[in-house]
């Protein structure tokens, strides 16, 4: 009895280990292959207060698909999948560069306001998903059909740039010699981590992934979890177009967040979440997050052409799709034991 | 009474008629038999997309990987044709096979390993805008005896209307599907798969097949468009057609096909191809209005056709 006990919580240690075994491997694999290539590729130096070097570069960049991912993960875990997120960070840059520019509104009330559209944005998907009942993939496909649309509106079809120091802080500036951006990163993902995992959300989501109407029986509130959920989404992609826009001085509603949507769901795919819904790990897509954005550096600083980019990404989701799914688990060890047979 | 499946599809064709009437009256010129063959020349490529993506739609899956492939087809054309100086005819056919082979992968994907239909179409997606810029990243013009005959073909109809080549051979296609769908054993096997997988596996419906049929079909056709956006820009461009597949999703839902499959038109398409067509004509002879709005206008026409459905099911099941 206590046999079993011990060895199911070791096989459970042993599952956890190699959740992340093979995201850290891949990242790992990529660092070893920058620094074969340019030894001085981690360096990290101290200039006029900041620090600069590859890794804090791809730390920075990586902000908005973190911010995105982390939303991204908490949706999927409910089963469903937001689209719009790129055409939300186009909006929330709209808005933010149009009140920075036609009114004087303190910075406070923009950043405010820029947030508010964006949970609007996620309050409207969580609607027709769980109230209206509509596939996730068509409701968020109405926002991201539309949401650029409005965007450009807003914009009179112009790119609106702005001058704003204390806006422009959020993209470009520094706190202890770090970009904002990592701290606004780091401080989502501490929030949403510690609501999800120390208190019963976190399963709420997961049992709401797994089986909707299994968890209404259970007496948890399927339609306000899969709300809650969009309306992260929101957040972040607001948080994640205002960084944008923050950081061009400007806000581009063409090209803002363009096919975010699809590395965000890449990020959550590499950290081994399922599409189906249920387990969820934050920490694990922001891996997948480092991951890509490794590759992205990876692939502009060798010089290879950054087309190869989108080709490399598809052949990543493909393959870690099927090594996801069972049948093909089962093809290969088929062909492993074949192979050791003969 | 009207059965209850028709009733979208109603809804589709007079909205059509009455932005065509509103239209009339207020702009000179807009109801003209011009002016349908200009929506029917101007939106071809786009039917041609969406009508593939209403076999898969009916089948209960999705494909967004048709934008890319219609920018994919369009780039090997270009420079097949251009730069390697092949004759067109023996180009259209190879890119027509890749187009096939590529969805046929996509639907072996989706079958034998389950996969979800939208996530190996997204990273089909990427792969075939992926290779299109890794093939030119320029537009590609073409030059071609071929082409501007083509071009010069067609017919000339009462009241001044002109019946381009192309918009003979989207009728010709259209009339394809139709019969595919409507009265071939294909067409019946997309609707049991669609309505219910299990019923259909159950009554003996060749899965495999089918299912990587409808995307292989789904693949053709977006090559096909993509040969006829090179007729209609004698060039191929890597970049074209983004975002086309939502174009082609909503033309689908406002034509009344169901999403979660089993129910819908070919005859449906068209018009929702038609009514996307025409509001963005009305923007245009309108000429003060934001062409944003056309985006923001079909979004909002997706919403109410999608509520529309879900209304419609839900009084059906009660009732």
């Amino acid at each position: 009895m206590i046999n079993t006990e011990i060895s199911h919580s070791f096989k459970e240690r042993l599952l956890i280990t190699s959740r992340y075994t093979w995201p850290i491997a891949a990242l790992v694999l990529l660092l070893v292959f920058n620094v074969l290539m340019d030894a001085s590729f981690l360096n990290i130096h101290f200039d006029h207060g900041r620090f600069y070097g590859n890794p804090i570069d791809i730390l920075h960049r990586s902000a908005p698909v973190a911010l995105l991912a982390i939303g991204m993960t908490v949706v999927i875990a409910t089963g469903g999948i937001d689209l719009s997120v790129g055409a939300v960070m186009a909006i929330a840059g709209a808005v933010c560069a149009n009140l920075l520019v036609a009114t004087d509104a303190s910075l406070f009330t923009v950043l405010a306001i820029g947030i508010a559209s964006g949970v609007l944005c996620g309050l409207i998907n969580g609607g027709l998903v769980s109230y209206m009942g509509i596939q996730p993939i068509i409701a968020t496909l109405l926002l991201m059909v539309t949401g650029r649309g409005i965007a450009q509106l807003l914009n009179d079809g112009q790119i609106v740039t702005f001058q704003h120091a204390g806006f422009s802080f959020l993209g470009s500036g520094t706190l202890l010699g770090i970009p904002v951006s990592i701290w606004l990163v780091l401080a989502v993902f501490s929030i949403s981590q510690l609501l999800l995992r120390r208190t019963a959300l976190g399963l709420f989501v997961e049992a709401v992934g797994c089986n909707a109407s299994a968890s209404r029986y259970l007496g948890i509130n399927d339609r306000t979890v899969k709300l809650m959920a969009y309306m992260l989404t929101g957040f972040c992609a607001a948080l994640a177009g205002m960084i944008s826009a923050a950081d061009i001085q400007g806000s581009d509603a063409n090209n803002v967040g363009l096919w975010l949507e699809l590395d965000a769901i890449l990020a959550v795919v590499l950290g081994g979440a399922a599409l189906s819904g249920g387990r969820f790990s934050i920490p694990l897509s922001l891996l997948g997050v480092l991951i890509i954005q490794t590759l992205n550096t990876t692939i502009m600083v060798s010089g290879m052409p950054s087309k190869l980019n989108l080709l490399i990404k598809a052949i990543a989701v493909v393959l870690v799709l099927l090594l996801q799914s069972d049948t093909f688990r089962k093809q290969i060890s088929g062909l492993a034991g074949r192979w050791r047979h003969s | 009474m009207i059965a209850r499946r028709f009733i979208p599809l109603l809804a589709t064709f007079s909205l059509l008629v009455v932005m065509f009437i509103v239209g009339g009256f207020q702009f000179e010129g807009f109801a003209s038999l011009q002016v349908v063959t200009n929506l029917l020349t101007d939106n071809a490529f786009l039917l041609v997309v969406a009508l593939g993506m209403t076999l898969v739609i009916l089948s209960g899956g999705i494909d967004l990987s048709v934008g890319a492939v219609v920018a994919l087809s369009g780039v090997l054309c270009a420079v097949l044709i251009s730069e390697y100086q092949w004759h067109p005819l023996l180009v259209f056919p190879l890119v027509l096979v890749i187009g096939t082979l590529f969805g046929a992968f996509m639907g072996t994907l989706i079958y034998v390993y389950k996969l979800q239909p939208f996530i190996v179409t997204l990273a089909g997606m990427f792969f075939a805008r992926g290779l299109a810029t890794t093939i030119s990243e320029e537009s590609v013009g073409i030059e071609h005896s071929l082409y501007y005959a083509v071009a010069d073909a067609g017919f000339a109809l009462p009241g001044n209307a002109w019946l381009p080549s192309s918009v003979i051979l989207l009728l010709v296609v259209f009339g394809a599907i139709f019969l595919l769908t409507h009265f071939s054993r294909f067409g019946g096997y997309i609707y049991a798969v669609g309505g219910n997988r299990q019923s259909a596996a159950l009554m003996g419906v060749p899965m495999a097949r089918t299912t990587i049929g409808i995307y292989a079909m789904s693949s053709f056709l977006a090559a096909f468009a993509g040969i006829l956006y090179t007729f209609y820009t004698f060039s191929g461009y890597a970049l074209t057609g983004i975002g086309m597949e939502l174009d082609a999703i909503a033309a689908v839902v406002i034509g009344g096909t169901l999403l979660t499959g089993g129910s819908g038109y070919i005859v449906g398409t068209l018009l929702g191809v038609m009514l996307m067509g025409i509001i963005h004509t009305y923007i245009i002879f309108e000429g003060t209005l934001n062409s944003w709005w056309a985006r923001i206008a079909i979004g909002l026409l997706l919403f109410i056709f999608i509520a529309l459905q879900k209304v419609l099911n839900r009084s059906s099941t009660r009732g």
